[in-house]
């Protein structure tokens, strides 16, 4: 085995003193965090009445209901899952472009390279929060209260919902988009619309177009579960036959979504690359 | 100023002009015809919704009212006349609030955990064999197609009603969302330090505890705050299903018609997901720097 040199190492420490001697606030900061984390953890759990008895015999449960469920069997309703399923179909496509519709206008007026006052924004942008904040279901429960039970109330809690989403999105890629074309128009004599027409929907429409192909299918996956609350699509099916426990048709409606999921995930990534695949590799 | 605009014969001219007009047609052709399927899925679409404008357009006025009267107390008043009468729950209401955020912060702490301890298992550099990094990502995908109600309504029913079951669909969703960040997360690495620390003999949890953690943890933590605030949201209407927090109250209240106390616990809930969609933005920008925060 060879020596090890000599390193001297007070030189070394006192070279890099933080390095060696790291001040006690720095090194304690990582397992405070972590402890206290913890100890919130445990409160929670406690607070939240999870004992090793509910939970084993939950698990037991769960055993049972997963055994229960195999194979997954439609019986003799596979037409109206099928139908159920072109309706939150339905409600995803449909809610996205309205909303879509909608926060484009709106966006505008929350982008800061249109409107420059910030006085006229804050409102605009404030509101789009607030719409965010509330979630999908309540919405769905809210429009239920105005047009009654159906998928139509589901289509206008995912477009409402949306919009605050979108109007976001939108502004922001708005703000992103180069500023010479609008100059270009703008030194050619074009109005303020035209400045939009020409010099900003040009740059902003692909990136909106593949913003909004992404939502369609993440908003599959809402619409699934908007129909728990009475908006219509499968997520009715699906807490009909969890409440009256008729598992292997769970299990089926499940696996319907799980497809449907990945059919629309896969058509939207191969229309978003038609749309700005080229802009992106070049 | 006379500007020297040479002007082509008229031959010349006309068959540019042509190619110009060919091509400015074919694209037209192009925009029409798919603006034109479009407009056909939207119309299937619309009949498979079950749409009825002349119901929207009669009953948009209701949409309209309902918000004129969330904001009325049964008195007749506005609500912010009477803030007392307002928030007479408010005691109560702040305790299920406590509670939807203590079940965000358990699910989102447990499904953490939990995705910490595969993510390594499932990311292309780390894993340590292919079968099982395959199994790992088609679990976590399962995890987070399924909509975390779904996964709550099933629990509801196993572990009975209450926020334990709201936790846990909180925590399965979570497995598979942070897992796929942290998997992306764990790709990107500078793979050098854990040549160098496997170099020296370790073991594969010395190479991921020595080698991989300094490098990602920032990363992790940030995904993690973002997901904590994603699950309060997420948690607020656990209850709806049955599964504990402030959601039971809004749904008894909206279909009861109990309509101030729709406005009051509504507006909470904005004000709590508000608190703690700064506070976390707050945490992320200190704890990482600027950049982390987009």
């Amino acid at each position: 085995m060879s020596k090890q040199p000599d390193i001297n190492t007070s030189e070394l420490r006192s070279r890099y003193p933080d390095v060696f001697d790291r001040p006690l606030k720095s090194r304690a900061a990582v397992p405070t965090i972590l402890v206290a984390a913890l100890a919130l953890l445990i409160f929670g759990l406690v607070e939240l009445d999870f004992s090793p008895a509910r939970m084993l015999n939950g698990i037991q449960q769960l055993g049972w209901i997963t055994m229960m469920m195999i194979p997954p069997d439609p019986g003799s309703s596979l037409p109206a899952y099928l139908q159920a399923m072109g309706e939150t179909l339905s409600i995803a496509v449909l809610g996205t472009t309205l909303a879509a519709l909608l926060a484009l206008p709106v966006s505008l007026l929350a982008a800061r390279n249109v409107i420059p006052s910030a006085w006229l924004r804050f409102p605009v942008r404030r509101s789009l929060d607030t719409i965010r904040g509330v979630d999908t279901l309540i919405w769905a429960l809210v429009w239920i209260n105005v047009v009654g039970l159906g998928p139509f109330a589901g289509v206008l809690a995912i477009a409402v919902s949306d919009f605050g989403a979108f109007g976001k999105l939108f502004s922001e890629a708005i703000e992103g988009a180069d500023k010479k074309q609008v100059e270009g128009i703008r030194a050619s004599g074009g109005s303020p619309l035209h400045e939009i027409r020409f010099g900003l929907m040009p740059q902003v429409l692909p990136v909106i177009a593949g913003q909004v192909l992404y939502f369609i299918e993440s908003n599959t996956r809402s619409a699934t579960i908007i129909g728990i609350v009475g908006a219509g699509g499968i997520g009715l099916q699906l807490a009909e036959q969890i409440r009256v426990l008729e598992w292997q048709k769970v299990s089926f409606l499940i696996l319907m979504i799980l497809v449907a999921v990945a059919a629309i995930d896969w058509i939207s990534s191969r229309l978003r690359f038609a749309i700005i695949g080229r802009r992106a590799v070049a | 100023m006379p500007a020297a605009v040479s002007i082509l014969p008229s031959q010349q001219l006309a068959a540019l002009n042509d190619a110009y007009r060919k091509a400015v047609s074919r694209r037209r052709l192009r925009t029409v015809l798919s603006v034109a399927a479009c407009v056909v899925v939207l119309f299937v679409a619309a009949i498979g919704a079950e749409v009825n404008v002349a119901t929207f357009i009669e009953k948009i006025g209701n949409f309209f009212s309902y918000f004129d009267r969330i904001f009325t107390l049964e008195s007749g008043v506005r609500v912010w006349n009477d803030i007392s009468e307002w928030f007479w729950g408010w005691d109560k209401w702040l305790k299920l609030l406590g509670e939807t955020v203590l079940i965000s912060y358990v699910g989102t702490v447990v499904g953490a955990l939990l995705a910490f301890c595969l993510n390594f298992l499932a990311a292309e550099n780390t894993a340590p064999s292919r079968w099982l990094r395959f199994v790992v990502k088609r679990f976590m995908e399962f995890c987070r197609t399924v909509p975390d109600i779904v996964f709550a309504l099933i629990f509801v029913i196993a572990f009975g009603l209450g926020p334990m079951a709201g936790v846990l669909a909180i925590a399965i969703h979570c497995v598979g969302a942070l897992g796929k960040l942290y998997g992306e997360i764990v790709e990107n690495i500078d793979m050098k330090p854990v040549e160098g620390i496997r170099s020296t003999g370790a073991s594969w949890i010395d190479c991921m505890r020595f080698a991989v953690l300094p490098q990602v943890s920032a990363g992790f933590a940030s995904y993690t705050l973002l997901r904590f605030e994603i699950n309060v949201r997420g948690a607020s209407v656990m209850g709806f299903v049955g599964a504990g927090g402030i959601g039971q109250e809004l749904v008894v209240a909206v279909r009861k018609f109990y309509y101030s106390d729709v406005s009051a616990i509504l507006l909470m809930i904005i004000v709590t997901v508000f608190v703690i969609d700064i506070s976390t933005g707050w945490l992320r920008g200190r704890l990482f720097g600027k950049e982390a925060r987009s």
